[in-house]
């Protein structure tokens, strides 16, 4: 419950703030919301000995529509996600499933930055962020850098982040007009974290796919874009056969997770359910 | 001596100045520094609620926030609800509902229920158990609090 | 004014301004000067030698007063006690602290004492310890085969007891029967999780010689004595008080080492020590409830009737007794009969120790473990019979006039009419729609399943006889100079709202309004004895006492009435708290008037003592046993495993109610928790005795999402047992909610060819049932 002693920096500008974590190197964490770095904080799991709070970057708070783009600052909370007129009006699929994510204390302190750094392998948002092809960006004492959400997930709690690298924004290309896109979760009921989490976005021409995407969080201990279930989409009629056909690719090869909650076997299972069951909703919806 | 922080928080419509350690999360701020023994401690994981506050208006988790991240915020606890005309129409609901037992987590259901009304001043009996997805009670079995939330609900509107 | 009666209203709880508003006192809300703080160093291992502990460095962390570990102990602190007797009892040493070896992850090694909490918990990391780990066993029934590795190794096996109860014919019983039924049950360990986790201050007065220990505890008083014995200390030094404690289900019904370990520190330090239990500390440390396994076998007649049932069972103690662990089996076998003539029962219990904390009473202790073995049985019955599991279940009931009902396990039921509560029930979901529509859905490929639990349970514990220490509970009455009431009674209240019904008991009997009746309890000092809160003894056990005694309170006052109306106690009437000559309505003096006189003490009868108070100490003469029919409906899918509960049906009978809205609470409260063994709740231990469920984040309790609307009904069978006709409500919801569901699961996959699944009812289980597709 209690965590170890750190020294705590509030710095007022980005630069700033990217300085004091190069001088910490290692040893420094940078805190957003701290929904994801206390908890592990609490437990002794993490014991950084020097803190950076962001909390003073309100640059870091906005969300932007911009030249097709949502620009995601990482200070933003799930919940201002959730609530945004703007992420609901370009990309409902970023407002659900911030709605989805722990419950409404929770939403209300995490942040988006916050939750995406820490690479918990069955967070909500990489299942969204795959789905629509999203970029991070990663600012250092050296400069900034995009890295596309389908690189920036390496591991359980490891990510294409370096130590010196302060994730500041996600950006989210708005999917064209007419794009159907849903995110269903089997929720792990203790935790609230995702068992599997699917999220598919799809647009159609008549019956036809024209584009898809697929991410999938939760089944493996890297949250990953199901390409082969997506290649078996592309272009082809949504019959159920073909859903059928897709979801089963979605977890072909992949090294699922088990445990008490559910055996790999299981979660392979849901993800393949969820898939089919997800398209399908994003059909009908 | 560990290092320390000063803070400046309003709590409960008072300023209050501290110097505190980094680490000293907010429940305990305000629990131990402060002596706002209303708000409490159940689980240690941010999952059960008990220690539900508000920072600049919206519910948050006073275990999974430090003291230091509310420097220059507005904090209102369990405390600042009942005046001097009486209980907050949540409490009154929660107490004509029999929405309590043991009355721990109450408290921070209550918080949480605020929040809730606050977001959507007439939530369906599916939006309420949704809305307080992040609040353990083991007492009650919920229904009493579903009950507590609506009528609450119907108190407010009227009072507004 | 007359006074509007408040026995079976529903009275708004006392309790709850204070508690609404955050002002009630928990242990950690407790505010006292130069206060000690104590963090417990706990083991990480299931089983392990302790080679030594440096303790240097923590000792010289700024702000440490104290580290202590088992060997600064020795023998100064007794052995944690086992009230349970039982002759066959293997009882290990429980000292607070290891000495020398730990059986279980979470066993406390070591405690610091600091000035403050979180430099407590910096120097728990600052001591050393070298464990040479030992050959743990975790899986109670491997602990109990030849050749596992010992929990205790003063003994040959792990056998901790056995026990067995019952009468009858088993062998003459399977000769006569058509069919022979078996199953194994596996009913798993459960955390009780209150919200408040358990916690302790102690506070030494070196001048006085006294000893004050405040512990969120169900009984004060027996933690009281059971403290005095352990620490060595005269127990009429030590006071004990409960505060406000935020829940309890049995876990709080205990001895805890922490809480001899406090008082022991407050001793020694001349100080002032606290210690609040953390959650993950709850998961390790606190007791764990069911953790059974068995097999029953029932021989039936194709007609339906039972003609017996065995049930032979294991339990899993885990390491170290706790105060009543050996007593859970006896609940088991001696409500094995459910609410069904049985003429033969056997019951059979060995307990098995394993490297894991200690399984003990967690609300309903025993009898849910009896309720899903029976239910259970008579659906696994109806459909070896291709019955409908309605009938057999009325086939077999015990009937109205079979009261008080003598019972194979030797208990006599005290009232019941079973038959009421399922008609009720049964017309409130609409059963025979139920099955059609369960037809209908099945040919679409839809699983409707529909399960009872026509339970009864045994509570207002209980005549002494037949508990460990005492069953008795006081209650004292009294009114003062200005006519106030005050209650002091033994129970202690958690949750249960007691300062509510105790009060309209009183305010109904004195003619008073409730606001001036208090109702004092959780402390030694001021309620001279008591025995506690647990197994639904509130109301019918510490309720009566109180009732007894405000009868006696009426008849004193009706005395000094008399004397100062110059009338005889038979020419009086009493009404909204006045006593009148009768045919003289003028000529009166009300209750208050009387209790003043009882302390001005000038017109008292010849020889009556001044004052007007009476103490009663209740000793039920049997159990009660409350009942019910509990009908759940569930939708399962069968492609993802989840069960959607459509329907809840729940009809209870707890005799006569004090308050109808506080018994709803009880019995919803109960059914939450019930749901939660059958759907959601699990503690895992992996095979080297490693808890997995550590905390929150892997063991789930139920949310509002997860419970369904419910549909509540009553029937009121009055118990004889007691002369408010009552019967206690605390765990019938726990007990009898889920067999239901567990029923109603197995029938919706019976065309699976599913007959039985062990709870928790969890997704991927459903879901594997149902690979082999419908038979």
């Amino acid at each position: 419950m209690i965590p170890a002693a750190f020294d705590y920096i509030v710095p007022d500008s980005l630069e700033a703030a990217a300085a004091s974590l190069a001088d910490g190197g290692e040893n420094a964490k940078v805190m957003a919301g701290g929904h994801s770095l206390l908890p592990m904080m609490k437990l002794r799991l993490a014991q950084p000995s020097v803190v950076i709070d962001l909390k003073r970057l309100d640059s870091l708070r906005q969300i932007q529509a911009d030249g097709g783009a949502l620009r995601i600052g990482a200070l933003v909370t799930h919940h201002q996600v959730e609530t945004s007129s703007e992420v609901n009006e370009n990309c409902p699929l970023l407002a659900l499933t911030a709605g989805s994510i722990g419950d409404p204390q929770v939403r209300n302190r995490g942040t988006i930055g916050g939750s995406v750094v820490h690479g918990d392998p069955a967070a909500d948002w990489p299942a969204a962020l795959l789905a629509l092809g999203a970029e991070v960006t990663l600012t250092s004492s050296g400069g900034s850098r995009s890295v596309a959400a389908g690189d920036f997930f390496l591991g359980p709690l490891t990510t294409a982040a370096e130590p010196n690298e302060i994730l500041t924004g996600v950006s989210v290309p708005v999917p064209a007009a007419g794009t159907r896109a849903t995110y269903r979760k089997v929720k792990q009921k203790a935790s609230g974290f995702a068992i599997v989490g699917i999220a598919v976005c799809l647009r159609t021409d008549g019956d036809t796919c024209t584009d898809v995407g697929i991410g999938v969080t939760g089944l493996a201990g890297t949250p990953f874009r199901a390409t082969a279930a997506e290649d078996q989409l592309r272009g082809k009629a949504l019959t159920a056969d073909a859903v059928a056909a897709a979801a089963a690719q979605v977890a072909e090869g992949v090294d699922a997770l088990g445990d008490i909650h559910a055996s790999g076997e299981f979660r392979s299972h849901l993800a393949r359910l969820n898939t089919a069951r997800a398209i399908q909703d994003a059909l009908d919806g | 001596m560990a290092n320390t922080t000063k803070i400046e928080v309003r709590v409960n419509g008072v300023g209050r100045t501290a110097e505190v350690q980094p680490r000293l999360l907010l429940v305990h701020y305000l629990r131990d520094v402060l002596g706002l023994t209303g708000t409490h401690i159940g689980c240690e994981t941010s999952l059960c609620g008990a220690c539900t506050v508000m920072v600049d208006g919206a519910a948050v988790k006073s275990c999974t926030l430090l003291a230091v991240q509310v420097d220059g915020c507005e904090v209102q606890t369990i405390e600042s609800l009942a005046t001097d005309d009486g209980l907050h129409p949540i409490q009154e609901a929660f107490w004509d509902c029999h929405g309590l037992q043991c009355g721990f987590c109450t408290p921070g259901m209550i918080m949480a229920t605020r929040q809730l009304l606050q977001e959507n001043p007439s939530p369906s009996e599916e939006e309420i158990r949704h809305g307080l997805e992040g609040n353990i009670c083991r007492c009650t079995g919920y229904k009493h609090i579903v009950d507590a939330v609506q009528q609450a609900a119907e108190q407010m509107k009227a009072g507004t | 004014m007359p006074v509007s009666k408040l026995v079976g209203t529903k009275v708004k709880r006392r309790e709850d301004p204070r508690l609404v508003q955050g002002l009630s006192h928990y242990v950690d809300d407790l505010r006292m000067a130069d206060v000690l703080q104590v963090a417990i160093l706990r083991s990480p291992h299931a089983h392990a030698r302790i080679n030594g502990i440096d303790k240097g460095a923590a000792q010289a962390l700024p702000g440490v007063v104290s580290v202590v570990n088992g060997a600064d102990i020795g023998d100064s602190v007794g052995s944690v006690p086992c009230a349970a007797a039982n002759p066959t009892l293997r009882t290990p040493p429980h000292p607070v602290l290891a000495q020398g070896e730990v059986r279980y992850v979470g066993e406390p090694v070591a405690a610091v004492v600091a000035e403050d909490s979180y430099t407590a918990r910096d120097a728990l990391d600052l001591i050393e310890v070298d464990y040479e780990p030992l050959p743990a066993v975790s899986d109670l029934e491997k602990a109990l085969q030849p050749g596992s590795p010992l929990v205790h190794s003063q003994w040959d096996s792990n056998q901790a007891f056995t026990f067995e109860c019952g009468t009858g014919d088993m062998d003459k019983a399977r000769a006569e029967a058509d069919v022979i039924v078996k199953q194994k049950f596996i009913h798993q360990r459960l955390a009780p999780i209150p919200v408040e986790t358990r916690g302790v201050v102690a506070r030494y007065f070196p001048g006085e010689g006294e000893l004050t220990v405040w512990s969120s505890t169900q009984i004060p008083h027996l933690l009281r004595a059971m403290l005095a014995l352990v620490l060595g200390f005269p127990e009429h030094r030590i006071r004990v008080i409960a505060p406000e404690v935020g829940g309890g289900f049995g876990c709080k019904l205990n001895v805890y080492r922490e809480e001899a370990l406090l008082a022991h520190l407050a001793m020694k330090l001349k100080a002032t020590v606290k210690w609040i239990e953390g959650r993950r500390e709850n998961m390790q440390a606190t007791i764990h409830g069911r953790g059974q396994v068995g097999t029953v076998e029932a021989a039936v007649k194709k007609d339906g009737t039972i003609l017996g049932v065995t049930y032979d069972s294991l339990l899993d103690t885990g390491a170290y007794h706790q105060l009543l662990t050996p007593g859970m089996p006896p609940l088991t076998g001696l409500m094995i009969s459910g609410s069904y003539k049985i003429p033969t029962l056997k019951f059979t219990s060995t307990g098995g120790f394993t490297n894991k904390v200690a399984t003990d009473a967690y609300r309903g202790a025993g009898r849910p473990e009896a309720t899903l073995v029976i239910e259970r049985t008579m659906d696994l019955i109806a459909r070896e019979l291709d019955m409908d599991p309605v009938e057999l279940r009325r086939k077999n009931f015990a009937q109205p006039a079979d009261f008080p009902l003598p019972v194979a396990t030797g208990l006599a039921y005290d009232s019941g009419n079973y038959q009421a509560a399922l008609d009720k029930a049964l017309e409130m979901v609409g059963y025979d729609d139920l099955r059609a529509e369960q037809k209908r859905l099945r040919e679409e490929g839809r699983y409707l399943g529909i399960g009872f639990s026509t339970y009864v349970e045994i509570c207002a514990m209980g005549p002494s006889a037949a508990l460990p220490a005492g069953g008795w509970e006081s209650g004292t009455v009294r009114m003062d100079f200005t006519g106030k009431a005050t209650v002091l009674t033994g129970v202690s209240p958690h949750g249960q709202g007691e300062e509510t019904t105790f009060a309209q008991i009183v305010s109904d009997d004195l003619g008073i309004p409730i606001e001036d009746v208090a109702v004092l309890h959780g402390d030694t000092a001021v309620v001279p004895n008591g025995i506690g809160t647990f197994g639904s003894r509130g109301i019918s056990v510490g309720g009566t006492a109180v009732y007894m005694a405000t009868q006696q309170v009426r008849e004193k006052a009706e005395a000094i009435a008399a004397n100062v109306l110059e009338c005889s106690a038979e020419d009086l009437e009493f009404e909204d708290g006045k006593f009148s000559v009768k045919g003289v309505p003028d000529k009166g003096i009300t209750i208050q008037e009387v209790a003043l006189q009882a302390h001005v003490a000038t017109k008292l009868p010849a020889g009556m003592e001044p004052g007007l108070q009476a103490t009663s100490v209740f000793e039920p003469s049997n159990f009660t046993f409350p009942f019910g029919t509990h009908i759940c409906v569930v939708e399962v899918d069968t492609h993802s495993g989840e069960i959607e509960i459509k329907k809840y049906v729940a009809v209870d009978d707890c005799g006569k109610v004090i308050n109808p809205m506080i018994v709803d609470g009880q019995v919803q409260g109960g059914i939450a928790q019930g749901l939660g063994q059958a759907l959601l709740e699990e503690v895992v231990y992996d095979e080297d005795g490693q808890l997995v469920t550590g905390s929150l984040m892997d063991y789930a309790v139920a949310r509002a999402e997860d419970l369904p609307p419910l549909e509540f009904a009553r029937t009121e069978t009055p118990s004889p047992v007691n002369p408010m006709g009552v019967k206690g409500v605390g765990e019938a919801g726990t007990i009898g909610s889920t067999p239901s569901i567990v029923n109603a699961v197995v029938d919706a996959l019976a065309p699976f060819g599913v007959t039985h699944i062990d709870m928790p009812l969890k997704p991927e289980k459903i879901w594997r049932l149902c690979q082999g597709g419908t038979k």
